[in-house]
């Protein structure tokens, strides 16, 4: 009894535990964060909301901070100043990447990132949703993981044919493909997209359009994407960066129509 | 991923290779040297069996760097010092075993307590009277340091060449520390005069038979230990951290929890590698601790093939019976010719001996199966690019 207590007297002080102070009923708010390295200001004051479910495009010129952004909200930087909380409850600037990862927030890179020794089926199984920690893995659940459950997520990315080949022999394309697949694999509740499509033929945009789309259904969505036909093509909501801070926020249309968003962004 | 396979399928052929050979060294050595007579030209010297019983040590300490280096990509160049720890714990045992018939005659001090004028035994000897707490120690000491060391060293995400380096500092700081007369071990003499193991002469043939036994045993123990790790999802995690430690965070792993323990199980292999080795070789002294040791290790493991455990012991063995042969011929070209082929195997067999064999028969079988002709126009070293190890 007194135990519980503590705990609970515990959750309402530290950041994040289940029971705290819901701050906002958003999945993810950023205010006002900042980022320096070195003296170069990456973010300036960035704020974003995501709501649950919603799918975002991230637009803006190169160093406007898209990336330094995905950085701060899976732990891998610190930002100087400012708010980022997930879920309402979890203080992002407080926790390490495989804390937030568990959270649920997953990440995709901008160069396609996979264990290019391990075969497409074997990358899934490590990105497997479940303990993460090293002793059980060597005797656990994750020895007698059923080809079933791998192959209903190579199913999704289209790589079934693909599932006993080194990931290295894929195609860049397929490596894109496996990479998202992997963050299926996770079950997160929110998936950060960098560059899904950077190299990608015609054909294989479209297909990755279509797999966003679908994914978004049931699962939070920032895709940062240069390739202004993708973004139309993933029908959501956009919002441009510049110089490490939102410059305008809305439809596609909107966005790109704004005269702020063609001088830096679309005109040049 | 099919459900969990029983505990031998996780051995392959190379696996089975192996351990058949050992098999059938503990057999015919022994046989050997017990069964055939002295005069006979079969017959093996019992100083030929130890030296084998030496070799095999180095290949279990050898296998336990492939098990860090191979697949976790920790280039560890201080693992001599996991090595002699084990070896003084066996070490400071024998000493205890030579009980009151030292030189000076002491009934509790060894001699050269007697002759640094030492008053009572450390405390640290207590308990050494006793082998299964020598035992313990022998994994206890070198288990926990390389805990320590990885723990530390791993969460503060130190990687590659730094990391390298600092192995190599830590066994070049114990190396000093044991030349030094009061750390109570003898010294830049170290531990020697062995008499008994467990109360059996350890010089004689019987004994040294059983040791050599013991130590292939260790080394096929130490072999499957480490092919199971490797094998389980914790092996492939392993794998993953070295090819790509960033992407294993943001999935929610923690890198250094898996290095930790794989360097932990590392140091206790290589320590009882140690502790095999001293009462065959019959001394133990800081030399063990000297950085070279630890970089020889490494080339063994390249030239057998890194990341392939099999791979790593017959590096071992070959390279330690060559330098046999040749410190005999011609003392002074064994480090030009160590040399040499640590840089032969860089340039000509990247992946070792066992990895080119492995890469090399997997060609043949994938082209039998697509019933492809062999394409001799092409140089094999472009063949091989683009082929992961």
């Amino acid at each position: 009894m007194s135990a519980a207590l503590a705990l609970a007297e515990a959750s309402s002080t530290s950041p994040g535990p289940a029971g705290a102070k819901r701050l906002t009923n958003a999945l993810l708010y950023l205010d006002d964060v900042r980022v320096t390295f070195d003296g170069y200001r990456a973010l300036r004051g960035l704020s974003l909301t995501l709501g649950r479910g919603e799918m975002r495009a991230i637009i803006g010129p190169n160093g406007a901070g898209k990336t330094t952004m995905m950085d701060v909200i899976t732990g891998k930087t610190r930002p100087d100043t400012g708010t980022a909380v997930f879920d309402g409850v979890h203080d992002l600037t407080t926790l390490d990447e495989a804390t937030i990862a568990d959270l649920g927030i997953g990440r995709k890179f901008q160069k396609p990132t996979v264990f290019e020794s391990h075969t497409v089926a074997d990358n899934i199984l490590l990105a497997l949703k479940g303990p993460r920690r090293a002793f059980p893995s060597l005797f656990g659940w994750r020895n007698r993981v059923e080809a079933e459950r791998i192959d209903d997520i190579l199913r999704i990315v289209g790589l079934v044919p693909h599932r006993a080949r080194p990931a290295a022999d894929l195609s860049h394309g397929q490596k894109q493909w496996l990479e998202i697949g992997m963050l299926l694999a996770q079950d997160p509740k929110l998936l950060l997209v960098d560059e899904p499509v950077a190299g990608m033929t015609d054909a294989e945009t479209e297909e990755t359009a279509k797999l966003l789309r679908e994914i978004a259904k049931d699962h939070a969505v920032v895709v940062i994407e240069h390739d202004m036909h993708f973004v139309r093509a993933l029908e959501c909501r956009v919002t441009c960066l510049h110089e490490g801070a939102a410059l305008a926020e809305g439809s596609i249309d909107a966005v790109s129509a704004d005269p702020r968003v063609v001088e830096v962004y679309l005109g040049r | 991923m099919a459900p969990r396979t029983p505990l031998l399928a996780m051995i392959d052929t190379k696996g089975w290779i192996f351990l058949g050979v050992l098999l059938a060294v503990c057999l015919i050595v022994p046989l050997f040297n017990l069964a055939v007579p002295p005069g006979s030209p079969l017959h093996v010297p019992t100083y030929v069996v130890s030296l084998l019983g030496k070799y095999l040590c180095y290949a279990l300490l050898a296998l336990s760097l492939d098990l860090v280096w191979g697949y976790g990509g920790i280039l560890s160049l201080g693992h001599g010092a996991f090595f002699g720890l084990g070896g003084y714990a066996m070490g400071m045992y024998l000493m205890r075993q030579i009980g009151p018939r030292g030189v000076y005659g002491h009934p509790v001090l060894p001699d050269f307590m007697v002759f640094l004028n030492y008053k009572e035994l450390p405390w640290y000897w207590l308990g050494f009277d006793f082998f299964p707490f020598a035992a313990l120690m022998v994994l206890l000491v070198p288990g926990l340091l390389g805990f320590l060391f990885g723990w530390l060293a791993f969460r503060s995400r130190v990687t590659g060449v730094y990391l390298s380096i600092i192995t190599q500092a830590m066994t070049y700081a114990l190396m000093l520390a044991f030349f030094r007369n009061d750390m109570g071990l003898g010294g830049n003499n170290g531990l020697t005069d062995f008499k008994d193991i467990l109360d059996f002469n350890v010089q004689a043939q019987g004994v040294r038979v059983t040791l050599f036994v013991l130590t292939a045993v260790a080394l096929a123990l130490g072999y499957l230990i480490a092919r199971f790790m490797t094998v389980s999802a914790y092996g492939k995690i392993l794998v993953a951290i070295r090819d790509a430690e960033p992407r294993t965070r943001f999935l929610g792993y923690r890198p250094h929890h898996y290095k930790a323990l794989a360097f932990t199980v590392s140091a206790m292999m290589a320590g009882v590698a140690g502790a095999l080795y001293v009462p065959q070789v019959g001394i133990i002294n800081p030399s063990e601790f000297t950085p070279t040791n630890s970089i020889e290790a490494v080339i063994w493991v390249a030239v057998g093939g890194r990341g392939t455990l099999v791979g790593a012991a017959l590096g071992a063995v070959l390279i330690n019976y060559a330098k046999t042969l040749l410190t005999g011929a011609m003392p002074e070209a064994w480090l030009f010719a160590l040399g040499a082929l640590f840089v032969l195997v860089t340039l000509f067999l990247p992946q070792g001996i066992v990895g080119t064999l492995i890469a090399r028969l997997g060609d043949r079988k994938a082209r039998i199966a697509a019933r492809l002709p062999p394409e001799p126009d092409i140089p094999p070293r472009l063949l091989e690019e683009g082929r992961g190890s």
